[in-house]
Order: C-alpha cells, then structure tokens, then sequence
C-alpha cells in the first residue's frame, strides 16, 4: 500500500516537473538575458517613489539592461515571497527588507554576498553584514494631523490614555516592516509588559492594514483617522513638496525605533555581475538623492545640497532604538503570537 | 473499440483522487510531523475557531431570523406588485460573485457609502463595516434570501382546505401561525440551519474582506494568512486539519437534515390566490417587511451600478491589468467549467451504469458522492495540501493557472453533479432497455440519445460552473500574484487599498463578464432554447 502511495507521488512528482519546466520556459523564454528582476514593495516603484529614477538612472549606465520591479504589496511580503518560490524564484534582487528581517532572510540560505563596500556610509549605527546593503533609513513615529489633534501623546503611556477621538492606524506586523517595527518598538520600550500594553491600546486603534501605504495613502491622509504609524521623516514630504506643516510626527520620551531598510542579492541569480553593479548603483549620488522625497527616509550617504532643507525640522529621537537581526529572529514567532493574542481578544 | 462501462466513472474518480488525494496525504504526512496539541492550546488558535462558530451561529441566526417574517409576509401578499420580480431578485444573489456583492456592500454601507453618509447629516456616529457587523451584513444578504426562497416554497405548499378550515374557524392570526404556517415551516428549519452555518462557516471571500484583522478571523482565512503571511506550515497545516474534521462533521449533519431541501436556482414567482384577508395593520406590516427586505437585498446592487459610471472607467477598462485579468478570468473560467463537466459526466456515466442496468443502486450513488469531496475538503485545505505538495518541486506561483483551474473545476463539481444527475438518471431509465436489446456502443448512444437529451442541462451546468469560477477568490488568493491575477483578485486588491472609483469599475466587468459566461455557453452548449 505505501509503496504503491510512494509510486504515485514519485510520478505525480514527476508531472509537476515537467509541467513547472514548461510553464518556467513559457513565461521566461522570451526575456533578455540582462534583465534585473526586483522583488520591493508598491510605494518604492510608485510614479512618484524614488524606484522609476533609479531604474531610469541605472539603465542609463549599464547600456542594453533592463530593470524589472516587481512590486509586492507589503514590505515582509518579500521576505514571505521568496520563502514560499525558494530556490526557484524569479527575483535577482530583493529590495525593502529591514534590518529586523536580515537574520531570519540571511537563514534561509538564498541570499548571495553583495560584495558591496559599505565602510563609509553614513549610518547611527556599524554596518557589518556582508549580504545586505543599506538604502535608507529611517525612525518610525507616530503622525497626526494638527487639525484634529491638539496634543499629540509624548509616548505610548500618553497614547494608551489618550481621549477618545485619537485614533491610530497601525499595520499587521506580519506583512510590513513598519508594523513589525511597531511591535518591537512596543517591546523595546515595555519588554514583557507589552502583551498587556498591546490590550491597553486595542481600544485606541482604529484598524490594522496590511501594508504602509493603504494606511497612510488610502485612510489617514483621506481623514480616516488623525494618526497612523509611519516615520518621524513623513512630515518632511508634506513640508517639501506640499508645502504644508499639517502633519506632523509625536516625539515619544521612550525613543524611537530605527529601520535601516536594505537590499540583497539572490544566489540563484543568472546575473551576478550585474546584480552587484546595481547594489552599488544604490549608493550613488543619483539614487541617494531619489531617497528623501521619493522614499521620504534618510539617505545613507551625504548628497549635500540634494537633502531637503524641510528635513532639518524633523524631531530626533531622545534614544535610539534597536534590537539586534538574531534577536527578532529568536523571538519574532512569539512577539507576534503574543501581539495575534492580544489583538484578538 | 469499446470501452468498459467503468473506464469514465474511472477515470474521473482518478482525477478527483489525484486532484484531492495527494494534497490529502501530503497535509496528513505533514501533521503527522506537529506538536498538534501544542497549536490547538495557543489562545489565538482557540479565538479563530471560537470566531468561526460564533459568526457562523450568529449569521445562521439572522438570516432565519430575519427570512421567516419577509417568507410570512410574502406569502400573505401573493398579489404584491412586483412579487415575482423580487422572488427572482432573490435568485440572483446566489448567482453573482460574492466579491461583486461585497463591494456593493461597501458602497452603500462603507465608511463614504449612502447609509454613514446619511447617519452623518443626523449626526449620528458613523457605524464600522469591518470586523464582525460587515461579515454578518453580509452573509445576511446572502443567505436571507436563500432562505426566504426555500421557506415561501413550504407556505405555498399549505394546502387551500387549512386556510379554508382556519376562516370559518374564524381563528385569530396567533393562532393560524401556530396551527398552520409553523407547522409547515418547521420540516425546513433543521436542514436551512445547518446548510447555511456550513456555509458562512467556510465563507472566505467576505471574512477575508470585510474582516480579517485579528479580531475577525475564521479558520479558513487565518489558513491563508498563515501560508500567505507567514509561511508558517505548521499553522497551515493544524488549521487545514480542524477545519477537515469540523466540515466533515458538518458535511453530514447537513446532508442528514437537509435532504428535503432544493437548493437549486430556480423561480416560483406564480400568482397564488389569497387564501385568508387580513387585518388592515397586519398589512401594513407585511408590506413594510417586504419594502425593508427589497431595500436590503436591492440598495447594494444598485449602489454598484451607480458607483460603476464614474470618471474612472476608461481608464480602467483600457488599462492593461484590467484586460489581462479579463483574459486570466475567462480562461480559468471555461477551461475549469469544462473540466468540472467532463468529470461529472465521467462520473455519471458510470453511475448510470451501475444505478440502471445493474441495479447497483447504493454503489452507484457512492461513485457519485466522489464529486461532493470539495464539500469535506474545502479550497483552502485543498490549497495547502496543494501547496505542500508541490512547493519543494516547483514555484508553485508559476503553476497558478493549473491550481486555480484545478481547485475551481473541484469546487464546482457538487453543484455539476447535482444538475446533471437527474437528467441523465431519466435518460438511462426510459432508452436503457431498448440501447441494450439493440447493441448500441456507448458513442452512438452518446451522440444519437444523451447529447440531444441531456444539451441543454449541461449547458446550464457549464454556465454556472463558468460563473462559479470567474467569481472565486479563494483559490486566487492563494496562488494568485502580479503574475496571474483574475478579475476578483484585482476588484480585492482595488478595494483593499481603497481605490473604490478604479474597484467599482472592476466590479462592475466582473459582474457583466459572469453575465456574458452564463448566456453564451447556455447558448452555444444548451442550444436554443425549443431544441
């Protein structure tokens, strides 16, 4: 009986084979053989994010390649993404991982060394790993609309107290980085009170979407809710571009969580050389300057006079906070049980 | 050559066992490997089938709730303008895609929608459609009417003599209730309620959009958000394995209590004669009741043809997501309706065999009960099992037509077999004995008896497998990417990131893509309508 079980599978097996070739060489056949597939989230290749100038910039410089975005619909979704297609995937290059995401992405043993220089950025923290390079970075805030809050809290205790009209818009920790940021941010500041913290502040949240710009796009700037959680760098946009100081990010005494967002290299790559050309292009002149109003974080390297005076406004965080890639790695699991449990009760 | 009579039912059963056989084995191998009980202790685990009951009880309860008095006042008004049309309006909200309905839901009861809107200039606190009150506004608008069909069928089968009785009686309306028209509903109850729980218990489309945050998951969306999510198989797969065991607990509740129950698309919308005439007030309560229930079942319809005409049409109509989505959509569409037919007529024919000419009748309807197997085996298990399966061999995103087709042409196949058992059934009783004194080969007799017989159902059964399927989310929103997406995957999307011109246009072509689907393949198969 089993053996008769297992000669099924060994040939249905075989049919998935033959059948994923083919599908594999119909839908890849016809592609150049200088084309970068890169796996990022929907408001990096958005037409006003800093993805069409940087493929623009790019293409410019390496002659007859071509950049391929692949916009997911969250930031983690990535990471999810290559996990689920493994060492079959289409992607090159993944971009928009996040440093709490590296050490889980790093063991899943897809990611190839960038053999990027990454000595002479300008980080608040020392860059050490070898695979992922930095783009930008970034603390993550809350921010609020002056014209419906008076004022803001000036840390969690304040917003878990807040009035009732203050109302937040979070993301689902297990599909975007700000959200996971959210809750290690929680945790950081409240260690193993956060659970509890977490249920305090259930009443406060109006909902948990999937992904950063459905919150901030779709809901908070349409007057959904007077605050949502983003990064202390958002208002420079709206300050730069919109020439408007009606939004604004809540300086927290707890300190802020810092996001340095990277990118990395797939081993399963055809295209080595170029993928690594292009890792190096993210710290060019041209592409860092894309990052303060397309990406609207901090660049990693100084453009000088390309930095948006309206960035010098931003509030700075008291205290820098971070927990270490092993760290989320160890505990992400049980930080999101933790947070399902508390959301859901 | 002649085949043997059982190399279709065969080959079908096959397929199916394939189909659904090894993405079985593959979550059974897995569980086998899972600390189940550590899983089933974890609060939230516990919270997501607490939830999944409880909206299910709560919007069973509804509906029949809210059916049996709209049933009452429908059949207490059998000259009611507009009665047949509001019976046929109740008919259609089985037919359309559940995506489709939700975003009509959305419209009118959304955040921007009529109602909050009006709530708003009473200054009244706008009311949340996420989280529970949507899912039950929602399955309330589903299955009310459903109900409301199948309950008007036992008040009109009350026989005239009762009515007559209870007039010269001169019984009171309290009493008649509880004399006659309880008495004739209550056969019905058992089986609706189970059919519906089971129903809103596996619903997917409308949890996953109008809940699914933490708060308002079910298994079956948590089942997704776990392997879509997270890549956790290990929740995935003790999920897939409740979920097996509650619906197949419920697979034979249900058909236990509702084997007297039609659930079949179809229209009694005939002028009954009044039967008892009664009081002024009373009328005036049923007609509200009807008036409300109209409201209810036509506003979000309505609501999304008026948010279809907006300034964003051309645009989205000719935008290259769109129409590749329709191509995506019509493909899967056809190709699973096709596949669906052919193995219900594989198993049939079977069936037939066996049921007819050998006089097997219990193995025969055991053959046939194969195709029930997405009843026990819903998408989302299937989909697990599927993806468990195939994703150490392959990117399973790139196989996602074939999964979608697969999964679709299964979860189609219950409602196949049904429509074409019968028919088929009465074609072998009446020409069996004749076929067989004459030696006709089962090709001759397909082509010279069961095709012009049988054309038009299975026209009717491709059509609304067809519909079926250009309307599903669930097994989209597992395999589905920016490399294959459908139109229900795209109207999701649309919706979920609050594009609600760009989503009411999506939905308004998936609406007349299934319109298109059902007439033309009821058409081109069926053959015109006198053949």
């Amino acid at each position: 009986m089993t053996a008769n079980l297992f000669r099924i599978s060994s040939a249905v097996t075989r049919i998935g084979a033959l059948l994923s070739v083919a599908c594999f060489m119909a839908t890849t056949g016809h592609a150049a053989a200088r084309t970068l597939t890169v796996y990022t989230y929907d408001s990096f290749t958005a037409e006003w994010g800093p993805g069409p100038i940087i493929k623009k910039a790019f293409e410019a410089t390496c002659g007859d390649c071509s950049i391929d975005f692949v916009p997911l619909d969250s930031s983690a979704s990535i990471l999810n993404r290559i996990l689920l297609e493994g060492e079959s995937t289409k992607a090159d290059i993944v971009l928009g991982l996040d440093t709490n995401l590296m050490a889980i992405a790093e063991d899943t043993g897809l990611l190839a060394p960038s053999h990027v220089e990454t000595k002479e950025l300008k980080l608040p923290i020392d860059w050490e790993s070898d695979i992922f390079v930095p783009y930008d970075f970034g603390y993550f805030a809350f921010v609020y609309d002056t014209e419906a809050i008076d004022s803001p809290p000036t840390s969690f205790d304040d917003l878990i107290g807040a009035p009732d009209n203050v109302k937040i818009i979070i993301q689902d920790p297990r599909t975007s980085t700000p959200g996971l940021g959210l809750l290690l941010w929680m945790k950081s500041v409240y260690g193993d009170e956060a659970a509890e913290k977490w249920e305090a502040l259930q009443p406060r949240i109006l909902t948990v979407t999937k992904g950063w710009s459905e919150s901030y796009f779709s809901l908070f700037l349409n007057g959904e809710a007077p605050m949502v959680l983003s990064y202390s760098t958002s208002p420079g946009y709206h300050m730069a571009v919109d020439e408007t100081e009606r939004y604004q990010a809540a300086a927290f005494d707890e300190g802020h969580y810092l996001q340095i967002e990277v990118a990395a290299l797939l081993k399963s790559s055809d295209n080595q050389q170029l993928g690594q050309e292009f890792l190096t292009f993210l710290h060019s002149n041209e592409a860092q300057s894309a990052i303060p109003l397309g990406n609207v974080m901090y660049p990693v390297t100084d453009i000088g006079s390309a930095m948006p005076p309206a960035f010098e406004k931003l509030i700075q965080p008291t205290e820098v906070l971070l927990f270490s890639p092993e760290e989320v790695r160890d505990h992400r699991r049980n930080w999101v049980d933790e947070w399902l449990e508390a959301s859901s009760r | 050559m002649r085949l043997p009579w059982w190399s279709t039912g065969s080959l079908a059963l096959l397929l199916i066992l394939l189909l659904a056989g090894l993405p079985l084995l593959a979550i059974a191998l897995e569980a086998g490997q899972i600390n189940l009980p550590s899983v089933l202790s974890n609060a939230y685990t516990q919270r997501v089938i607490r939830f999944s009951i409880v909206q299910a009880a709560l919007s069973t309860l509804l509906s029949l709730g809210l059916a049996i008095p709209v049933a009452l006042a429908l059949s207490h008004e059998p000259r009611f303008p507009g009665r047949s049309t509001l019976i046929t309006l109740y008919s259609l909200s089985l037919v359309i895609p559940t995506v489709v309905a939700i975003f009509g839901i959305v419209a009118v009861y959304g955040r921007t929608g009529w109602f909050n809107t009006f709530l708003t200039s009473l200054s009244i606190e706008p009311l949340s459609l996420y989280g529970l009150n949507g899912i039950l506004l929602a399955h309330v608008f589903f299955n009310m009417p459903f109900a409301t069909r199948v309950l008007l069928q036992s008040l009109d089968g009350i026989p005239g003599e009762q009515w007559r009785l209870a007039t010269q009686l001169g019984m009171p309306y309290r009493s008649r209730f509880r004399h006659i028209e309880w008495p004739a509903l209550r056969p019905s109850l058992p089986g609706l309620t189970a059919l519906i729980f089971a129903l809103c218990f596996t619903s997917f489309a409308i949890v996953m959009t109008l809940g699914g945050g933490p708060r308002a998951t079910t298994i079956e969306v948590a089942i997704y958000q776990a392997l879509r999510f997270d890549f956790d198989l290990n929740m995935a797969v003790t999920l897939a394995c409740i979920q097996l065991v509650l619906c197949t607990v419920l697979m034979v509740f249900s058909t236990l209590l509702a084997r007297h129950i039609d659930s079949t698309i179809g229209f009694s919308g005939l002028l009954k004669p009044v039967r008892w005439r009664p009081t002024n007030t009373h009328r005036w309560i049923g007609i509200l009741t009807i008036s409300i229930a109209t409201m209810f079942v036509l506003l979000p319809l309505l609501g999304l043809v008026f948010a279809t005409a907006n300034t964003k049409f051309l645009t989205v109509i000719t935008d290259s997501l769109t129409l590749l989505a329709i191509g995506n959509t019509l493909v899967t569409a056809v190709v699973s309706a096709f596949l669906s037919v052919a193995l219900a007529l594989g198993l049939l024919i079977s069936t037939r065999h066996l049921r007819v000419r050998l006089h097997h009748e219990r193995a025969g309807i055991w053959l046939q009960l194969a195709g029930n197997i997405i009843l026990v085996l819903p998408p989302l298990v299937l989909g697990t099992g599927l993806f468990l399966l195939l994703q150490p061999l392959a990117d399973v995103f790139s196989l996602a037509l074939l999964l979608v087709i697969a999964i679709n042409s299964l979860t189609a196949l219950p409602f196949v077999v049904r429509m074409l058992e019968a028919p088929m059934m009465q074609a072998g009783r009446q020409h069996d004995r004749l076929l067989q004194s004459l030696g006709i080969d089962a090709w001759h007799r397909w082509r010279i008896i069961d095709w012009p017989l049988l054309r038009r159902p299975i026209g009717l059964a491709l059509a609304v497998a067809a519909t079926l399927s250009a309307g599903d989310l669930t097994a989209i929103a597992l395999f589905g990417s920016e490399r294959f997406k459908t139109l229900p995957l795209l109207l999701y999307q649309r919706m979920g990131s609050y594009r609600l011109d760009e989503a009411a246009v999506t939905a308004g072509i998936l609406l007349a893509l299934c319109l298109f689907l059902f007439a033309s393949l009821q058409r081109i198969i069926g053959g015109r309508a006198h053949a």
